[in-house]
């Protein structure tokens, strides 16, 4: 878990006058799942697609396992699997067919089959992408990540606009991925999505790190400086009540 | 290891081409511009026949033009005289029906002062009717005194034998030709517009897929479709309107032929609007001011002879217009793809420059 799979040194993209990442520099460990976290704009998914072989960078150095990628982008895109922030599907095409059809981009034999069983889709694998609802279509994203078996998979705001038991499942669907080895790194809005899921943490403001490590270390630091909530912590908090409410198991409609 | 080395683009190509084939099979839109359109105008025409009919007669070399005959047909305005070609190039035009007559007209030494020699095609009865009909009424009027020889012109009459040129065999490769132009402009533009603003491409992007392969991919999908639905008109016409097919298989061949390299041309033009255009709504317009003109002006539904003068060196410049006439001729006068080199250069010339512009224009994200 010690040695980095990803290492970003003095990382700059700029857009005209823009500056959208400011020299950044991290480190992702092997696998460890690691989160970026910061507000809107704060050039998050910049980063990840630099990253992801998807953009251009303006300066700065990217190694994801040992290839370079100035040098071997076309290597890279083998052993990574990428879910972007709304992208669509191919039209006209149920699941089964999307993932032949990315079998063949990738140059992979695969069963469809027994891809969809990993997200718990088989059901809907005569499906059009279209008609799921949001959790299946997010699962769906995360399956096409895994086609090529990557070493690492980059899921860009996985939960966004998912009810409580469809984010739980998804968790659940995100560690599992963890646990069969695969390096992920991951932005969300949610903090206690992050506190559950990441290993690390780096937090981003206006194209620059400010801070990385454990969400434990962080907040166990925040609390050494002083810092009290307003109000008491409670022993559950309203998104507790709200699964206990209304059960943990996820409805699919 | 290098996973490079192991990748096929050709898998890659292959995997684009079968899904895009898919999604335009389930595209009701495709179903309907590519098929349903053409069939229906087919079959409209089919049974309705041509409306204002144009006669193209030549008038061989050496013929009296100075006669009331000449002056009176030239007059009517439904004669078309055709005076540039030689006795040869006539007769074989007559043959085949692109003429509808010839007429040669001789100065008499005694009475009547003109013999009117008019030679018909059973290639072309119903326009050689027409004329025979306008003809026979001029005759009457000019020789409008009750005695036994005429007075001004004795008509001598002919008709040579010739394959029946019916309205099915205008109109047919007319439609064929439109409906590559639209499947290829419209059909391409919106699949790249619509997978460049879905961020499908994008995803595509982060898979070792290469450009070219997407490109290939849909160009496969989309020519497979186009033959099939070109063949599917092809046999419909032959079968059900006796649509000509003068060297049978060999010809529906080479019309499959024809259509390939049209489609891949009209596909440049979809190319350059889905790059020009900002949105899903935007490509219509743009694409039926490329489309509209086509389908009016190249001889789709009339014969670029009818149209006004000034409006046919118009006609003359748009590649549609080289595509029917290289379809007719191969269907109906049983020409080669050696004989239509001419409109396959012109085609050619087009294809250049509308991918020229493509590869300038084209937008992936």
């Amino acid at each position: 878990m010690t040695a980095p799979i990803i290492t970003v040194k003095g990382l700059v993209k700029k857009y005209d006058d823009f500056t959208a990442v400011d020299n950044i520099s991290f480190e992702v460990l092997n696998g460890e799942i690691f989160g970026l976290l910061g507000p809107n704009g704060a050039g998050k998914t910049t980063t990840l697609e630099i990253m992801e072989t998807l953009r251009d960078k303006t300066s700065g150095s990217v190694t994801i396992h040992g290839l370079d990628l100035d040098k071997d982008p076309g290597a890279i895109k083998h052993i990574i699997g990428v879910q972007l922030q709304a992208a669509g599907y191919y039209p006209n095409l149920n699941l089964s067919e999307l993932i032949e059809l990315f079998s063949g981009l990738y140059g992979v034999d695969i069963k469809p089959l027994d891809l969809l069983e990993k997200v718990a889709l088989t059901d809907k694998a005569k499906a059009k992408y279209k008609d799921l609802s949001g959790g299946q279509k997010q699962r769906f994203s995360i399956a096409t990540t895994l086609i090529n078996q990557p070493r690492i998979i980059f899921l860009d705001e996985p939960t966004t606009g998912l009810d409580p038991q469809a984010r739980r499942n998804l968790w659940d669907l995100i560690l599992g991925i963890r646990a069969a080895g695969t390096t992920i790194v991951l932005t969300t809005h949610y903090m206690d999505e992050a506190e559950v899921l990441c290993d690390r943490v780096a937090f981003i403001d206006a194209g620059r790190v400010i801070g990385i490590d454990t969400p434990d270390q962080f907040i166990d630091n925040l609390v050494a400086s002083g810092f009290e909530r307003k109000k008491q912590v409670k022993q559950a908090n309203l998104e507790d009540v709200f699964i206990n409410l209304t059960g943990k198991e996820w409805r699919e409609s | 290891m290098t996973p490079t080395q192991s990748y096929s683009n050709t898998k890659a190509t292959l995997a684009m081409a079968k899904a895009s084939f898919r999604s335009i099979i389930r595209s009701p839109s495709a179903v309907v511009f590519s098929l349903a359109f053409p069939l229906i105008f087919i079959l409209v025409f089919g049974f309705i026949g041509g409306g204002g009919i144009k006669v193209d007669v030549g008038l061989a070399a050496g013929s009296d033009t100075i006669n009331p005959v000449y002056q009176g047909l030239k007059k009517s305005g439904v004669v078309n005289f055709v005076t540039e070609q030689s006795a040869r190039e006539m007769e074989a035009d007559l043959t085949k029906g692109r003429m509808d007559a010839i007429l040669d007209i001789r100065k008499n030494a005694g009475v009547p002062p003109y013999t009117v020699n008019i030679k018909y095609t059973k290639a072309s009865i119903k326009n050689g009717m027409f004329l025979k009909s306008t003809l026979d009424n001029m005759m009457v009027a000019l020789n409008a005194v009750p005695n036994q020889t005429p007075r001004m012109a004795r008509l001598r009459e002919t008709t040579v034998e010739g394959r029946i040129y019916r309205t099915i065999d205008f109109i047919l490769p007319g439609q064929l030709g439109f409906s590559l132009l639209s499947s290829g402009v419209f059909g391409t533009a919106f699949v790249f517009l619509g997978l460049r603003v879905t961020l499908v491409i994008k995803r595509f992007f982060a898979t070792p897929v290469k450009r070219f392969s997407i490109v290939l991919g849909e160009a496969i999908a989309r020519i497979v479709f186009g033959l099939i639905g070109s063949l599917f008109i092809i046999l419909i016409g032959h079968f059900l309107f006796n649509f000509t097919l003068v060297h049978g298989f060999i010809t529906v061949l080479n019309m499959l032929v024809l259509s390939t390299l049209g489609l891949i041309v009209f596909m440049g033009f979809g190319f350059v609007v889905s790059g020009i255009a900002k949105n899903e709504s935007s490509v219509p317009p743009i694409a039926n001011i490329i489309t509209m003109p086509q389908f009016l002006l190249s001889g789709t539904f009339f014969s670029i002879s009818a149209f006004p003068a000034w409006l046919q060196p118009i006609s003359r410049a748009l590649p549609l217009t080289y595509l029917n006439d290289a379809m007719r001729k191969v269907a109906f006068e049983g020409a080669g793809l050696g004989d239509v080199g001419h409109q396959l250069l012109i085609l050619l010339a087009w294809g250049i420059g509308v991918y020229a512009i493509a590869v300038k224009v084209f937008k992936w994200e």
